[in-house]
Parts: C-alpha cells; structure tokens; sequence
C-alpha cells in the first residue's frame, strides 16, 4: 500500500527525521493560509499523488508570494497528472502541501528496500540526490553506497556511520544523517514497510539535514497489526477497476490489450497471457480467480473484466486442483445467462471433473467455444477476437 | 528415490484442526501420505481425522517421531509455527501452505533458522505454495495428485496451477515425476530454485529437472549460474509474465518487476546464456522435456 508524502513525513518526523515545516490545504484558500502560517517568503506547493517524479510533470511548484502559492494551489487541485509512474491514465490530485522553502547545500539519496537477494532490509544511499535510482544505477553506479541489516539486532549507530561517512558528509552533519537514517530505519521495521525513500535528502546552507520529499510504501501483508496505517489508504490514488477487484477478493490488473482473461493461479495466469501474446493478441487484463471458486466469483470475474470497455473477447482456462471443473462450468453458464454476453468466449477447463465441466457447458446450449490445451485456448480466443472485430 | 519427501516421510499438520487443514489432511491421507498427527495449541490431547493432537510441536514430535510438517496456519501465526517446527528437533522439511506473511516476518524466519548446525537444519518450502509431492510416494500440498505420475524429471515451481499444466503435459508425453516442488510466490522464500537443484542435481532418480519461474526478484539468474559451473544433468526453464507491465504486482506477492533483470525477458536471456534449454511457450513444456530427454539419451 503506498501513501501520500505528507504522511510519509509525518511518520518519519515522529521517528526523528527531519523535515521543513509544512501543511496539508485542500483549495487554494487553504493553500494560502498555510504559506501565512508557516511564514518566511517561498513556499513549494505539492501536489499529492501516489506517484514519483511529480516535479517533471507540473507537479510542484515554487512560490515566491502568497497570491502565487493561491494561483498555484488553483492550478493543481483536480488537475490529472501523468508521470512514467503512474502510466497514461494519470492520477488525479485532490490533495497540496504546502511547504517552507529551504537554501539547498546538497542532495542526497536515501532508501531502504527489501532485498529479495539477501533476504533482509537493505540502505541505499548516494552522494548524487534528485535522480531517480534507476538513473542514478546506470549513471553513477560508483557512487551507491549498500548496507544489508542483520534482522536479529537491527541496524546498529555504526552502519548509520559509515554510510554517512561514504557520503562524504561533513563531520558537524553526519551526527544529524545518522539521526536520520536510524529513525528511516525503525519506521520500515516497525511498520512493516517495504520501501522508505528519501529524494532528496538535503544539507542546507544552515547545515541542517531536511527530508525534503518522501515515500513509503507498505506491506499488505502486515496491515492486519497496522491499522492505523490502513486508515491512510487514499483509494482515489487507486485504479477504479482494481479496487473494485480487490474489494471483491479477485487480484486483478488492466493492461492495455482487448482479450479478456479469467484464470485460476498467478502462474498460470501470466503463462495465459504470455500465450495468447503468442498467437498474436494481447491480454486485456491479469485476473486470478483464485481457489474455491464459486459460481457467484465467477459471475463477479466476468462483470469486472467485461467492465473494460476495451476487451472484445474472453478466454478462461482453469487447471482445477482444489476447484472442481463442474462447478466452474456451472459458474461460467450462470455468468454468461445473466450478464447477456455480447462477445467471444473460449473455455479451456483441465484438471479434476474435467468431463463433467465439459458436459456442462456443452449442454447449456450457449455459445462457447471449448479447447483442451492452452495452446489451442490462446489460438482460437485470438482467432473468434479476429473474426468478431475484422481486425 | 526423490527428493526431500518419500514413503518414510512422516508428517505433521500444523493448523490440523481447522477448516482448510482438516480438508487437505484427508486429501493427503487419501492419497497415502503417512499423516501421523497434528498440532493445534489447545487442542491437544484429542484426536482429529483419527489421529492425535498435540499442543507443542516438541510433544508432536516425540510422540509421533515425525519428520516433516505441513503449515496450514493463518497468515498473522504462521510464522511462529514454522519456528516452532524448525526448532522441534527432527523436522527436516516443513511445507508452508499459507499466503499472506508479513515479509518482515519471513525475514525473521529465514534468520532465526540459520541457528541451528547443518545437520539439524529444517528445509523450508514455501509459503505461498501448493505444496509438494513425490508421486505415488508422499504427498505434502494441495495439488490434485493424480495429475502427477511417477518418474525421472524433477520440477520446481513458484506457481502451484502453472505447475500443475506442466506435470500434466508431460504426462501426456509419458513423462513422469520424481518430485515437484513448489517454492512459492512470496518475496522471501524459505528455500530458492538453486536450494532445490542442488538435492536434485544428488537424486540418482532423476534425469532432468524443469524450473518454473516467473517475474520478480533475482532467483531464477542465480540458480542458472549455479547450474552452469554445478549440475551435471539437464536444466529446462520457464519465466512466465512476459507481459507483464513493470512496477505492477500480478498476483504473486513477489511478482512484480522492481529492479533491473527482474522482467521475464531479462530473466530469459539469463537462462540462455547459461545454457538452459528455454520453453519458449507455455504450451511447449511436454515436447521440450521430451526432446531434452531423447537428446540426454
């Protein structure tokens, strides 16, 4: 789960981090009344999105009175901003910071990532702030500094040290890096973060250290023992289809393609799409159905695919293990009934009752195109979305 | 032969009792696996599915002299059961059936298992996974064991319906199983790819092992290159997710392309250059292991 940067803020702060003095507006009147309170004569207006990279997309803007931080605030609210992030869709802002400027020294990049390699809390860091570290991986590799956590003690002062130290910081800053890369630390694992970064970390000319952005991020997993960190879930952030999927116990992600998929299994969801790319279409969507999957889940994975106004075909193809391929069949006639279906549907059922699904559908009378194996499923979703479409 | 689980593999249930263990237990049972009890803390002193309950697993243990588990707990415990199994004293594998563990809390896991010598060692397999299974010798998951037939090529696995369609594919070329296992969908895995070709590469039972992969994290690189400089006999690999957007998660917990060499493509390119055979579609598993099989003779 992400979160906005405000949020983020305010949990590192409560962690000792450092940051400039900010507030959250909802409209420009608010906008302004915050650039008053906060004081001093620039502000940074911020639009809050789930996404990285908002200054290049018009995202953050640098205010020198209070009629432009007003203008800016005006600008930014309900504006649909479009980052490599957050793909062509956008997202929306409906949220500003509003934040005291500061006298940039130097930027430095910090993070703490899961890593998958060596299966602990990995820090991150880099003397080159503002670039993203995809950029910064390719450009100055050199300059990225690692430290895996050992999990049984946590990060200790003197790992703190020497990434501070390999940044080359000067000795009356590095007390207050140390601070802050600690406090980073504790919050990703009493949290149960997945990622925290700071881009940029900044020195300012007054030689203080100040988180001037963040991100969190935050594992599903854990939010069952973090319920005040699900209440900072902010589902306008989230695609429309995918919080309808998730609402309803269905993993589901909308690509950009026209045939339609209902899978059992992640694995095999993905080797669907990977196939159906091979006989020359593209999948509309990741959707596992999961186990036990009633006739009523069924109907709920067909509504929610077919809510894609992109998708022209759909093709289900479920290896039944725990699922019976009966019920399946059932589920798919009960679906296509009710829903009135207008466009080509392939069912490829394998697996336990494989003979009976198929006697099911067979019987129904309906309209759907059978196929044994996955390679014959993929062919002929691809062939009937030709055929339906004259593509 | 096979790896890890045979017919002298006595196993454990931990969440015995309850609704999602008392029903794959009695698949188990069915298809032979010598289930010698369960654990639920409690409950102990009872039997369930005829066999007896226990509260810790030390009593499971010592009463029953198992040496394997099966973790069929909910996601907020599942964690302390699988320590608890590693820590019992002769638990050798523990299979870990649950989705949804904290990372941090396998994070823990994974450090709290290193304590003990090699040879008291548990395997850990899973979580996120569908299980395992020798064919016709012992079951310990989920699967629908009649799609597995015994025989000389071994799988391992991180999706459970994807590996299912290669096991049966194969089936339909008359190639059997010495053991699938399935490590999972999970970030952190109790055990990798390379962990698994390791005890197959030793299995004198079999002939060529299948890696399924999939997008998300560096596994499948890693035990490539180990099977480069190491394995002796043939590896045929599979990266499922080539169309797969990065930064989005498909399913798995661990699906999903955060860093560099994670896409399936990058991934595919690895495997080649390590001189895996790749099954270039997902319909192909049967007629790549087959060929692979003819030209080992």
């Amino acid at each position: 789960m992400d979160i906005h940067e405000y949020q983020a803020k305010e949990i590192l702060s409560g962690y000792g981090v450092p940051i400039p003095t900010g507030g959250l507006a909802y409209s420009p009147e608010q906008a302004s009344y915050r650039a008053t309170e906060i004081g001093g004569d620039v502000w940074a207006v911020k639009a809050q999105i789930h996404s990285g990279a908002r200054g290049k997309a018009g995202g953050i803007k640098i205010c020198k009175t209070q009629d432009e931080v007003w203008q800016a605030a005006d600008d930014l609210l309900g504006k649909k901003l479009v980052t490599h992030q957050t793909g062509e869709q956008g997202k929306v802002c409906h949220r500003l910071y509003v934040e005291a400027g500061c006298n940039i020294d130097r930027e430095i990049y910090l993070a703490f990532v899961l890593d998958r390699e060596k299966e602990r809390v990995t820090v991150v860091a880099s003397g080159e702030g503002g670039m993203e570290i995809e950029e910064l991986a390719v450009k100055k590799p050199e300059s990225i500094k690692k430290i895996a956590v050992e999990p049984a003690v946590g990060m200790q002062p003197f790992e703190a040290r020497e990434i501070a130290f390999a940044l080359g910081l000067e000795k009356q800053i590095v007390n207050q890096a140390c601070t802050t890369i600690l406090g980073c630390y504790r919050a990703m694992r009493d949290l149960d973060a997945m990622m925290v970064e700071i881009n940029p970390l900044v020195v300012t000319k007054e030689e203080q250290v100040l988180a001037l952005d963040a991100k969190m991020a935050f594992d599903d997993n854990a939010l069952f023992r973090h319920p005040n960190i699900s209440e900072l879930r902010d589902k306008s952030q989230e695609d429309p289809r995918e919080r309808r999927a998730a609402d309803r116990g269905l993993s589901y992600v909308g690509l950009e393609g026209n045939i339609g998929c209902i899978i059992n299994g992640a694995g095999l969801a993905m080797a669907t799409m990977d196939m159906i790319k091979h006989a020359g279409g593209e999948p509309a969507n990741f959707l596992d159905i999961g186990g036990g999957a009633s006739a009523d889940r069924t109907a709920k994975a067909f509504n929610l695919v077919l809510s894609d106004e992109n998708v022209e075909a759909i093709l289900v193809n479920i290896f039944a293990g725990i699922n019976r391929c009966d019920w399946i069949a059932e589920g798919v006639v009960q679906a296509v009934k009710e829903i009135d279906l207008k466009v080509p549907l392939v069912v490829r059922l394998s697996g336990t009752n494989v003979e009976q699904g198929k006697k099911i559908l067979k019987e129904s009378g309906l309209p759907i195109t059978m196929a044994d194996t996955l390679k014959e499923a993929a062919d002929k979703a691809v062939a009937a979305w030709k055929e339906a479409t004259g593509k | 032969m096979a790896i890890l689980l045979d017919e002298n593999t006595k196993v454990i249930v931990q969440g015995f009792t309850g609704h999602i263990g008392t029903f794959h237990a009695t698949e188990m049972i069915e298809y032979g696996t010598n289930i010698v009890g369960g654990v639920t803390p409690g409950k102990g002193g009872t039997t369930h599915l005829d066999r007896p309950v226990f509260n810790t697993m030390k009593e499971a243990v010592k009463a029953t002299d198992a040496n394997a588990s099966i973790v069929f707990i909910p996601p907020p415990f599942a964690a302390d059961g699988i320590m608890e199994a590693a820590d019992a004293g002769g638990i050798k594998i523990c299979v870990a059936i649950t989705d949804g563990i904290p990372a941090q809390d396998m994070i823990r896991v994974k450090r709290y298992m290193r304590r003990y010598r090699a040879e008291d060692k548990m395997t850990l397999i899973g979580p996120n996974c569908a299980g395992s299974i020798s064919p016709g010798k012992c079951m310990m998951g989920i699967m629908p064991g009649h799609i597995y037939m015994p025989g000389n090529v071994g799988i391992v696995g991180r999706s459970g319906t994807l590996g299912y369609e290669a096991a049966s594919q194969m089936k339909e070329y008359g190639i059997g199983v010495s053991t699938s296992i399935g490590i999972g969908g999970d970030p952190i895995n109790g055990s990798s790819f390379k962990d698994h070709l390791v005890f197959f590469e030793e299995d004198p039972e079999t002939r060529a092992v299948v890696m399924i992969g999939e997008i998300g994290g560096p596994q499948e690189g890693e035990a490539a290159r180990w099977a480069k400089d190491n394995m002796s006999k043939p590896l045929i690999g599979y990266v499922a997710g080539l169309t797969a957007p990065k930064g989005r998660r498909m399913g798995h917990a661990g699906a999903i392309i955060s860093a560099a060499g994670e896409s399936a493509a990058e991934k595919v390119e690895i495997l080649e250059e390590c001189g895996v055979t790749v099954v270039p579609n997902p319909s192909s598993f049967g007629e790549t292991v087959k060929a692979v099989l003819e030209k080992a003779g």
